[in-house]
């Protein structure tokens, strides 16, 4: 490893440029037509995100650089903060295009006697160097005013949370003269600006219109899905089923737990059930866990013994919901488990059976 | 009394009204933001960062509904709900590697990578926030501090104190042992055992009965060799229920 350390990787038609961040005169550069390929190192605990840079053997035209020789044909570029990604792909760019064949260089490097002794300046570095100070600029004239937007925005915003806490206490005192209309149009409101809903939950749910249309749209899509998947399903899949098939105005996962919550009160043929683990399922109505759990016992007598994964792959369900089937039978008294480093394994409860 | 209920009504009506009048206005300001900055916010992970501590301070939850302003106008829902599909997804596929623990530097490499060359640039604070949103479902998604970063879990089993406190003394080497545990945290052997045996039945831990001296509890979400090894086809299939 080398001591340059802290700087600024700069890219152009036909160099790698890299210039020290503390000690700007100290510059190295690498001709592009130097490389013969590069590769990506991922980062990981203490180690940053790399590119390598394999390199052709010196020639014996190359003018003095940082070292002599060294024993390596390559060199690692490391990503402390971040941009390893991005520079990549343009590196990966001007490897493909090679512009430096067709083009010759576009600046010249000039030696320049400046007041301070020994210093040498390259017009194509400081034309390179001036376009980035200028987009650095740019950028923080751009950061500086989206956020005095924002904080002016956020200005705004605080009022509408004040606004509704002052609406929210009076309904509070009113303790239900409210009616049922001024309170669905309050959760909306709530809704459209993302401010917690601290009274009405008791109340009426956090569940709005959007929310009851919402939960029967949801009866729609699911409904073959479901089906098709022996009738139960994780919210974590619906959630994910759902919003990949939306592609854009995508579902928060708190709008599908508040649709779900809608599902029995409306009378819809599917429902939110929820297992004491805290695993959460959209269930068909017709679907009977309790029936399941059956089935699963001839599964698991015929077998000897199972595990949630053996059980899981046998049925063709996810692991998830076969080790919940699995708990459930046990709870119901049709399976007993054996807890052991090599895993939760469940046997058929002889004790209920040849008792 | 009638009249004193009447007076009630009207005052809340009054206020609905005036909050009606305010949200549209508040919905024109929202949307000339957007259209100033809508890209700034989906191109630059610091400007999130600061966009959504704001939110917090005053009270607001941008991510709460995808009907919500915020993600209208911003998008801001769109990025991070189709972040936890993303993040929900590596999570199945490697479950079967590391029982469901990952260390949060692996899962931002793999869904950087799953995300394409294009796409854009996610930062770790984005996927935090992600995954505070995923919690609701019921998945047993969990942030556990390891080390100075975290720990994601992304299984519904039982991580209690002892457990959080095992993996940290862990995280250092990826493996603890017994005597270790004994030492650093004066605990018993039997509660040592207890939670290295809870690990590695839930598949977090492997056991290493091979290893000089006494046996080695392994595991696989500390270990930096495995990071950024590809998601096999077998994998992917799994992550797609």
């Amino acid at each position: 490893q080398v001591k340059f350390d802290s700087g600024v990787l700069l890219l152009s038609t036909h160099r790698l440029i890299w210039r020290d961040q503390r000690n700007h005169e100290c510059c190295i550069a690498i001709p592009l037509s130097q490389v013969i390929f590069i590769e990506e190192q991922a980062a990981g605990i203490g180690k940053s995100a790399k590119i390598v840079v394999h390199l052709h053997p010196a020639p014996s035209s190359k003018e003095p650089g940082p070292f002599q020789s060294s024993k390596y044909s390559y060199i690692k570029l490391s990503f402390k903060e971040h941009g390893q990604i991005e520079f990549y792909r343009r590196l990966s760019e001007e490897m493909t295009q090679r512009r430096w064949e067709s083009m010759p260089a576009g600046h010249t490097i000039q030696v320049t006697k400046e007041p301070q002794a020994g210093r040498i300046r390259a017009v194509g570095i400081v034309g390179i160097e001036r376009k980035l100070e200028e987009k650095r600029k740019e950028t923080d004239k751009n950061i500086s005013e989206a956020f005095e937007d924002l904080s002016k925005l956020m200005e705004k915003a605080k009022e509408m949370v004040e606004l509704s806490k002052s609406i929210a206490n009076k309904i509070k005192e009113k303790q239900g003269d409210i009616t049922e209309d001024e309170t669905i149009r309050f959760k909306s409101y709530l809704l459209s600006m993302g401010i917690a809903n601290p009274v009405t939950r008791e109340t009426y749910g956090s569940g709005t219109q959007y929310h009851m249309q919402l939960a029967k749209q949801l009866a729609g899509i699911l409904q073959t899905p479901l089906e098709e998947r022996g009738g139960i399903m994780s919210l974590t899949e619906v959630y994910c089923l759902v919003n990949r098939a939306r592609g854009l105005e995508l579902l928060s996962p708190e709008d599908l737990v508040n649709a779900c919550r809608m599902l029995e009160s409306l009378k819809l043929p599917l429902r939110l059930r929820i297992f004491d683990s805290g695993v959460m399922v959209i269930e068909l109505q017709s679907h009977n866990e309790e029936e399941m759990v059956a089935s699963a016992l001839e599964t698991v007598s015929e077998k000897g013994s199972l595990t949630a994964d053996e059980f899981a792959k046998l049925v063709g369900m996810s692991v998830l919901l076969a080790k919940e089937r699995l708990l459930l039978a046990e709870k119901m008294g049709h399976l007993c488990r054996d807890d052991s480093v090599e895993g939760l394994r469940f046997y058929p409860n002889l004790f209920l059976t040849q008792s | 009394q009638a009249k004193y209920k009447e007076r009630g009504t009207v005052l809340a009506e009054d206020q609905l009204a005036q909050m009606s009048k305010q949200l549209d206005m508040f919905k024109t300001n929202l949307e000339e933001f957007a259209s100033k900055h809508k890209q700034e916010i989906r191109k630059n992970p610091k400007f999130r960062v600061q966009f959504q501590d704001m939110c917090a301070t005053i009270g607001v939850d941008p991510l709460a509904s995808g009907k919500g302003f915020w993600s209208e106008m911003l998008g801001v829902g769109d990025f991070y709900y189709e972040l936890g599909v993303q993040i929900i997804e590596v999570c199945l596929a490697l479950k079967h590697r590391n029982g469901g623990l990952i260390m949060l530097e692996e899962l931002h490499q793999q869904v950087l990578k799953g995300r394409g060359k294009f796409a854009q640039d996610v930062s770790q604070d984005d996927l935090l926030r992600a995954i505070k949103k995923l919690k609701v479902l019921g998945n047993g998604f969990g942030i556990i501090p390891v080390g100075g970063t975290y720990l994601i879990q992304s299984v519904p089993a039982e991580l209690n104190m002892d457990h959080t406190v095992v993996l940290q003394l862990a995280e250092k080497k990826g493996y603890v042992t017994v005597s270790e545990i004994r030492t650093s945290l004066k605990w018993e052997t039997e509660r040592a055992k207890q939670v290295l045996e809870h690990l590695l039945k839930e598949g977090m831990a492997w056991l290493d009965t091979q290893a000089a001296g006494e046996p080695q509890y392994w595991l696989p979400a500390l270990f930096t060799e495995l990071y950024s090894q590809e998601i096999t086809p077998e994998e992917a299939k799994e992550a797609i229920p």
